[in-house]
């Protein structure tokens, strides 16, 4: 039962992190604009040439 | 590329953030447009657009103002304004906590059920109980950060000696909570963290929806007023000029209209002749020729000479004051509305606390003892809880705004997709609506070389006609000839030089002959006729309508003779030259009688009549103000999607019907097994999370439906 020691910490620790991360892109403005990451994709680096 | 994170305070460099809503802003071309061309302006530093919200966020420098910003991104081509400068409405901040909220729950449900799968399968003892104090010591501040939706709308309700949805919930999940506490205090058999956070996981997952949907549509979204001129330069009587505020006008001052400027009061014309842009007022697109004595109107923009306007009425009496005013009140009879998960809980929530308390009072009468009895109560309340209830309409809802929204229809909430399906009688406005709204040029009979001259000219004015012909030539691939020195008079047109020979596009002289324009090359010169072309799909929407058991009129403020026509070719009944307040009475009739209208149109004197309406549909070229109005903003040049609203709409409360049916089965099913004491909480959390699946799986039928159907 001792392994529960490690991985009873290791399993929160790993929600926990994915919690975190949520609540950095979430503050990070990571959802503010879903539709505009989609369509970015599609804009060329360079301006075409006329 | 451009990065942009804006913290609010940026005084260290000079710089300041702007927003503006810009609504044409449609693929990922105009992102890039965008972006790149106000990066050339001077003194702009970043610039970044927010495709889902159609907005722009400029970073710039303090001696730029918005004037400028957005002349230069109408010279971009996007027409943009002003939006506030807090980023975050009220309803954006609400839907940020609840998806929070519905992360800390996920967290806790996932780690407080990984420990819990050992409890049920044997673990005992010493382990038992670390386990019951992991769950509690995750439990306990999931249940306080995750609940507080719930806590506060329940509090809130009872505070005003009313009960809603969330009072069940909210003792549902503390009496669990605080058991499961007890519980392992002492060292017990059972604690039911797992089904309290559980249960605040699924709830608030469709609170997330339902909230995530209403946001979509209303962001970026300007309002009435601000379109309305701030300042006005007034004449005092010895000939100086200053400027005055719009609410410090009174009627009886001298305004000096330039070019380009809206008015900030109403008034009449005293000096001056040139022509205005009243499509604020009256959607009419074309600019109307005014002289002395002719009454003008705040909001409306003065497109040619400077004029002299003697004010009539100022802020709050002007008639788009007065237009903003009857939207207000014609708005809060709309918001009388119940929503039917509303009427719903109003018999459900008193109903759940009665069985939850008889069943308290019959086993403690029964004499099983107060714990057994808590239980049991505690199961009641969670297997009756109204997840499948609370998930029957915003899955549906969400399900169907996404079909909608692939057809080219936004819906703002899910009130207006139930008030959608239930609308009778379709009231149609006619310019911009059931015609396309911008003129189309004839431009068939112009030869090469005519287009080309009439391209350099059109492209450089900022006239409707102009730009409708500009767009019509861009489109054909012609490339614009070499015209220099040109210069543009309001209201008679504008002219350059090609070569040697002198070059216009010009009012044509002949009135009463429709729209046109008149191009000149040296001697010669030719007619361009405009039409306002009808929506390529109005008969087949009518049409659909009519299937629909809907009736069709239309509603305008234009001429009886253009109306007319345009009614008896679609064969439908029509009424013209209707006043704002006009089809406000006509609704309210209407209303009367029984009928529940639906109101598409895009011009702001219809604003009124789209927020008095049943539901309201307004094109996406319409106003702002008509857009915040309408129930609904269609995209595109087709007319289908109004018909296809009412469809969906229809079917979609076909499906929540059904879905409360399921849930209410569900109750009378698995209730009685509670109240005998055959659940025990974890049972009940767990029917009631397949209840919820069920009835997720039903709302998906929405969109699987309306794939197999013919377009």
């Amino acid at each position: 039962m001792n392994v529960l020691a490690y991985l009873i910490p290791v399993a929160l620790a790993f929600g926990g992190a994915g919690l975190a991360m949520f609540f950095w892109a979430m503050r990070n403005g990571q959802f503010e604009d879903l539709d505009g990451a989609a369509n970015r994709i599609l804009i060329d680096d360079e301006e075409p040439k006329e | 590329m451009t990065t942009l994170s804006l913290p609010d305070e940026i005084d260290h460099v000079g710089l300041t953030d702007s927003r503006f809503t810009v609504p044409g802003i449609r693929c990922a071309g105009c992102i890039a447009k965008i972006e790149r061309g106000l990066q050339e302006v001077d003194g702009v530093d970043a610039a970044r657009v927010n495709f889902s919200a159609k907005r722009v966020a400029v970073r710039h420098d303090r001696s730029l103002d918005a004037e400028t910003l957005v002349a230069a991104l109408g010279r971009l081509g996007f027409e943009a304004q002003s939006a506030a400068t807090n980023p975050l409405g009220q309803d954006d901040i609400e839907s940020r906590t609840l998806l929070r909220a519905v992360a800390v729950a996920g967290f806790g449900m996932m780690n407080i059920m990984l420990l819990s799968v050992s409890v049920w399968s044997g673990a005992g003892g010493v382990t038992r109980e670390l386990f019951h104090w992991l769950s509690a010591l995750i439990g306990l501040p999931v249940v306080a950060y995750a609940g507080r939706p719930f806590f506060s709308s329940a509090v809130m309700a009872l505070r005003h000696r009313r009960t809603n949805m969330d009072v069940p919930i909210s003792i549902g999940v503390l009496l669990a909570t605080g058991l499961s506490v007890y519980e392992t205090a002492t060292g017990g058999e059972h604690a039911y963290f797992d089904s309290a956070v559980m249960l605040l996981f699924f709830l608030l997952v469709g609170r997330a929806l339902d909230s995530t949907m209403r946001n979509k549509t209303r962001a970026g979204i300007g309002s009435l007023l601000s379109r309305m001129g701030k300042s006005a330069r007034v004449v005092a009587p010895d000939g100086s000029t200053k400027s005055v505020a719009a609410e410090d006008l009174s009627p009886g001052m001298l305004m000096l209209v330039a070019a380009g400027e809206a008015l900030a009061a109403d008034g009449v014309i005293e000096e001056g002749r040139s022509s205005i842009d009243n499509a604020m007022l009256t959607g009419e697109s074309i600019p109307q020729a005014v002289g002395f004595g002719d009454a003008v109107h705040a909001g409306a923009i003065n497109m040619g000479d400077p004029i002299r306007v003697r004010v009539t009425a100022a802020s709050s009496d002007t008639v788009i004051a007065e237009i903003a005013r009857l939207m207000d009140e014609a708005g809060q009879s709309r918001s009388y509305y119940v929503r039917i998960a509303d009427r719903a809980s109003r018999l459900y929530a008193p109903t759940v606390h009665t069985l939850a308390l008889l069943a308290f009072g019959g086993w403690m009468i029964a004499g099983v003892g107060l714990h057994q009895s808590l239980v049991i109560a505690i199961a009641v309340l969670i297997i009756t809880c109204p997840c499948a209830m609370g998930l029957a309409v915003p899955a549906a809802h969400v399900v169907a705004s996404g079909v909608l929204a692939r057809r080219g229809l936004l819906v703002k909430d899910g009130s207006a997709l139930e008030r959608l399906a239930e609308v009778d009688i379709a009231l149609f406005d006619k310019t911009g609506t059931l015609t396309i709204g911008e003129p189309v040029p004839e431009i068939r009979h112009l030869s090469r070389e005519r287009k080309s001259i009439a391209l350099a000219l059109a492209q450089s004015s900022r006239h409707p006609l102009s730009r409708g012909l500009a767009r019509a030539l861009e489109a054909e691939g012609v490339t614009p000839a070499v015209v220099c020195s040109l210069s543009e008079t309001g209201g008679t047109g504008i002219c350059g030089s090609w070569g040697v020979t002198r070059v216009a596009l010009e009012r044509t002289e002949i009135l009463g002959g429709g729209l046109s324009s008149t191009l000149r090359i040296g001697k010669d010169r030719v007619d361009i006729q405009f039409l306002d072309p009808m929506r390529p799909d109005v008969v087949e929407t009518l049409h659909a309508l009519k299937t629909c058991g809907i009736d069709s009129r239309i509603l305008s403020g234009d001429r009886q003779m253009s109306v007319n026509a345009l009614a008896r070719e679609l064969g439908i009944t029509s009424a013209a030259e209707m006043r704002p307040e006009a089809k406000l009475t006509l609704l309210y009739a209407l209303g009367k009688e029984g009928h529940r209208p639906l109101m598409v149109g895009d011009g702001i004197n219809d604003g009124p009549a789209l927020a008095a309406a049943h539901a309201s549909i307004a094109p996406s070229s319409a106003s702002d103000v008509s857009q915040q109005a309408a129930d609904a903003v269609f995209l595109g040049r087709g007319l289908m999607p109004v018909a296809l609203a009412v469809e969906v709409a229809r079917r979609t409360m076909r499906i929540v019907r059904q879905n409360f049916g399921f849930a209410i089965a569900y109750n009378v099913v698995a209730v009685p097994l509670a109240i005998a004491g055959l659940l025990t909480p974890l049972i009940a959390a767990i029917a009631m999370s397949l209840s919820s699946l069920v009835v997720v799986g039903n709302s998906l039928r929405l969109a699987r439906d309306t794939k197999h159907q013919p377009t």
